[in-house]
């Protein structure tokens, strides 16, 4: 980490970054966490103060860069409200789970703001990893409560895009997806100052 | 018109426990009657009731009284019916009163609710109110459109969104899992909450076990069938290199043999009916044949290239199971002993047991197959060729069990990976039900005394569980062991159920006591059947 100025400094750029940085590791959590694909695919990192687990899979690695880089250019022009990750059941392609990702955008240090004439935030990068780290425990908790997937799963990543927002190469529209019986549960969220992120999992209850 | 009303009374009347109010009439007569008929239908009614009187006055005096009041109520009711019907032809003044009606009770319920305090105040920050109300104060045509096009969208998501968009989704999808794999969490999963299937039932289970005895250095290896309990009562029971014989009448303690070097016992087994000849299988790959009452040994018989670590009797053959996935018949009685063998797994042989009527044999093995092999015509041996197949296990199949009073019934345990218990039709084939028990299969057996069976489980909890047959719901769980349980035998009386665990101690527990009562009787039915048997077997 580099040093930190007397007063520190997100850009929107570098709050997208973070931001990006969180719903990749969040994303290779879940998969994990959730037993989606063998556990021998994936490599602890450390990263928060604590070691998660990146899928090393060549297509789900590329498919989550493109995803990200994509979503990080929206979410610094503030085309983006939601990021969700479904799980979905290969056989009959039932939606079993849905982690929801809001970002929602905040205001910032409008002083700072007007001094550096961009959008900054000010809030200690320390304080921000603290709260995603927070985040993260709770990820890997919620298996205790998730039901289990018995069957051989798929991912998607579908992006709450505003209206206006366009469509590039390689993307497409989406299907709105349903859950039977959804339960959901909110986790912590964190903000960077520039954008609030709140996570929901949503899960079918069997009974 | 007349006799219509009177067709209608009567029928009304036919249906005593019908509430009155069918009693009225269809809509056409109430529609004539309103129109100019009220003079001659109540002249009619009289009419009728007067006939009804009479005809029931001369048994039933009180009957007809009460038919008289019916009779007098839809008469009222026939009379109302006007009324009713002004009301649903002007339904909007009606609407229009009730308001005015409603506002008297209303502030008295709103100025309970404060004081009652019980209100439901959702979280505010989940939930957007803008939207909310956008939504709401919508015109009701663009709100049906808005519906129609997300109807996937359930309300509930909707309320969180922040704003309807575009839903956007990358079109090179990641990969899904590799095919055949499974997902490693079940076992953590096997300590979710047992269902709440157990079933009251009349009858007393003990939750302790009655005794514990001390079984130090017994193998902790889930391929082995260590313990076994002969009809004269003696349990036999092979730590590491030994074998010792436990009276379970007296509580006496000896030991039948002592291996040389480093071999170790791999199974036992009892020969049926008898109870004084024990087969012990081992790690140098033999059968031996031990006499218990003169503690000698009779017969060494080899074959295998591999430890033996399921045995089998039916009559005079003893079958083998070897981790060479060998099947070895052995005739004791002959010289060349091995009539048989059979290459039936590709794995170790960790389960094996003959069928009570000794024409099947069942062999569940490392390579989760459950195979059924036939008995070879006029022999008490199987055919090499197996009957069925069955791979529906996903781990080794290690308990086996025959159902002692239907025959052709057999249930299997699989393994860690596959947690299932599935009763078996072998005369048909067919997998007759599954029950996923959260945890691994030991060992099985059938009781004799109720139609149940008993389970002994390894992670998490370590128990056994008694199920009822055929449901398959669970009718109570014996906690106790710290390790897994790793072999169980019945008791030859049928009442107690011995289980060995890893945690080096073996448990008694009295599962299937009888009661008093209805022991009588049972004892009794079960003497006239074990004569039976005697017969076919000496025919």
């Amino acid at each position: 980490m580099s040093q930190q100025q007397t007063k520190n400094c997100i850009t929107l750029k570098g709050s997208a970054q973070i931001i990006c940085e969180y719903l990749k590791f969040a994303i290779n959590s879940v998969l994990f966490q959730r037993g989606l694909y063998p556990p021998e695919t994936f490599k602890a990192q450390q990263q928060y103060g604590i070691s998660l687990l990146i899928s090393e899979d060549p297509q789900i690695k590329s498919f989550l860069d493109n995803l990200l880089s994509q979503s990080e250019e929206w979410i610094v022009n503030k085309k983006v409200s939601k990021i969700s990750l479904i799980i979905l059941n290969v056989a009959n392609k039932e939606v079993l789970e849905c982690w929801d990702f809001n970002v929602q955008y905040e205001e910032g240090d409008t002083a700072l703001s007007k001094e550096k004439n961009e959008t900054v935030g000010s809030k200690d990068v320390k304080k921000i990893k603290q709260e995603i780290r927070d985040v993260m425990l709770q990820v890997a908790a919620t298996i205790s409560y998730l039901p289990f997937l018995d069957c051989r799963c798929s991912f998607d990543v579908l992006v709450h895009a505003k209206t206006d927002c366009e469509v590039p190469d390689m993307w497409a529209e989406a299907k709105p997806i349903e859950i039977a019986n959804a339960q959901n549960v909110q986790l912590k969220s964190f903000t960077t100052s520039l954008h609030k992120m709140e996570t929901v999992v949503s899960y079918k209850l069997v009974d | 018109m007349a006799q219509f009303n009177y067709l209608n009374e009567l029928n009304s009347l036919a249906t005593i426990d019908g509430p009155l109010t069918r009693g009225p009439l269809q809509r056409w007569a109430k529609k004539t009657n309103n129109e100019n008929m009220n003079p001659g239908l109540s002249s009619s009614v009289q009419n009728a009731s007067n006939i009804n009187v009479s005809s029931c006055n001369q048994s039933m005096q009180k009957l007809s009284i009460s038919v008289n009041q019916s009779c007098n109520n839809s008469v009222l009711s026939s009379n109302k019916t006007p009324t009713r019907t002004d009301r649903k032809s002007k339904k909007t003044p009606s609407k229009n009163k009730s308001p005015g009606r409603s506002t008297t009770p209303t502030p008295s319920k709103a100025s309970k609710t404060p004081n009652k305090g019980d209100r439901f105040i959702p979280s505010r920050s989940n939930s957007n109110y803008d939207l909310c109300h956008y939504m709401m104060s919508r015109d009701d045509d663009k709100n049906e459109e808005f519906a129609q096009t997300a109807v996937g969208e359930a309300l509930g998501r909707a309320l969180t969104d922040t704003e309807p968009g575009r839903l956007l989704q990358y079109t090179c999808k990641a990969p899904a899992a590799p095919e055949g794999y499974q997902n490693r969490l079940r076992v953590v999963y096997s300590q979710a909450k047992v269902p709440s299937t157990i079933k009251n039932t009349t009858r007393y289970i003990p939750q302790s076990p009655d005794r514990i005895l001390d079984a130090p250095d017994i193998l902790d290896d889930y391929y082995l069938n260590l313990v076994d309990w002969s009809s004269s009562n003696i349990l036999a029971v092979a730590l590491r290199n030994s074998v010792y014989l436990w009276n379970a009448g007296t509580g006496q303690i000896e030991l039948l043999l002592t291996l040389e070097g480093s071999e170790l016992v791999t199974s036992v087994a009892w020969l049926q009916g008898d109870g004084a000849h024990l087969a012990v299988g081992t790690t140098d790959a033999s059968v031996q044949l031990w006499d218990c009452e003169t503690m000698k040994r009779l017969r060494k018989m080899g074959g295998h290239t591999a430890r033996v670590g399921a045995l089998a009797w039916n009559l005079y053959v003893v079958s083998s199971g070897s981790r060479d996935g060998n099947i070895i018949h052995h005739d004791v009685r002959q010289r060349e002993h091995a009539v048989a063998t059979i290459n039936a797994h590709t794995q170790e042989v960790c389960g094996l047991k003959w069928s009570p009527d000794g024409k099947y044999l069942a062999s569940g093995g490392n390579d989760n197959l459950l195979n059924i092999w036939p008995i070879a015509q006029g022999q008490r041996y199987s055919q090499t060729q197996y009957l069925y197949s069955f791979n529906q296990h996903l781990a080794a199949v290690k308990g086996l069990a025959w159902c002692p009073w239907s025959s052709g019934i057999l249930a299997s345990g699989g393994g860690t990976a596959d947690r299932t218990i599935r009763i078996w039709n072998v005369n048909t084939g067919v997998n007759l039900n599954t029950v996923d028990t959260k945890s691994q299969v030991c060992s099985i057996l059938w009781s004799t005394h109720y139609k149940e069976l008993i389970s002994g489980h390894g992670y998490v909890n370590n128990q056994l569980i008694i199920w009822k047959y055929p449901v398959m719901s669970r009718v109570a769980e014996l906690n106790g062991h710290m390790a897994r349980v790793l072999h169980m035998a019945l008791s030859p009386d049928g009442s107690s159920v011995l289980s060995a665990g890893a945690d080096e101690t073996l448990r008694l527990w009295k599962c299937f006591m009888l009661d008093p009562i209805k022991k009588k009787d049972v004892t009794e039915a079960k003497a006239a059947k074990s004569l039976l048997n005697m017969n076919s077997l000496f025919r």
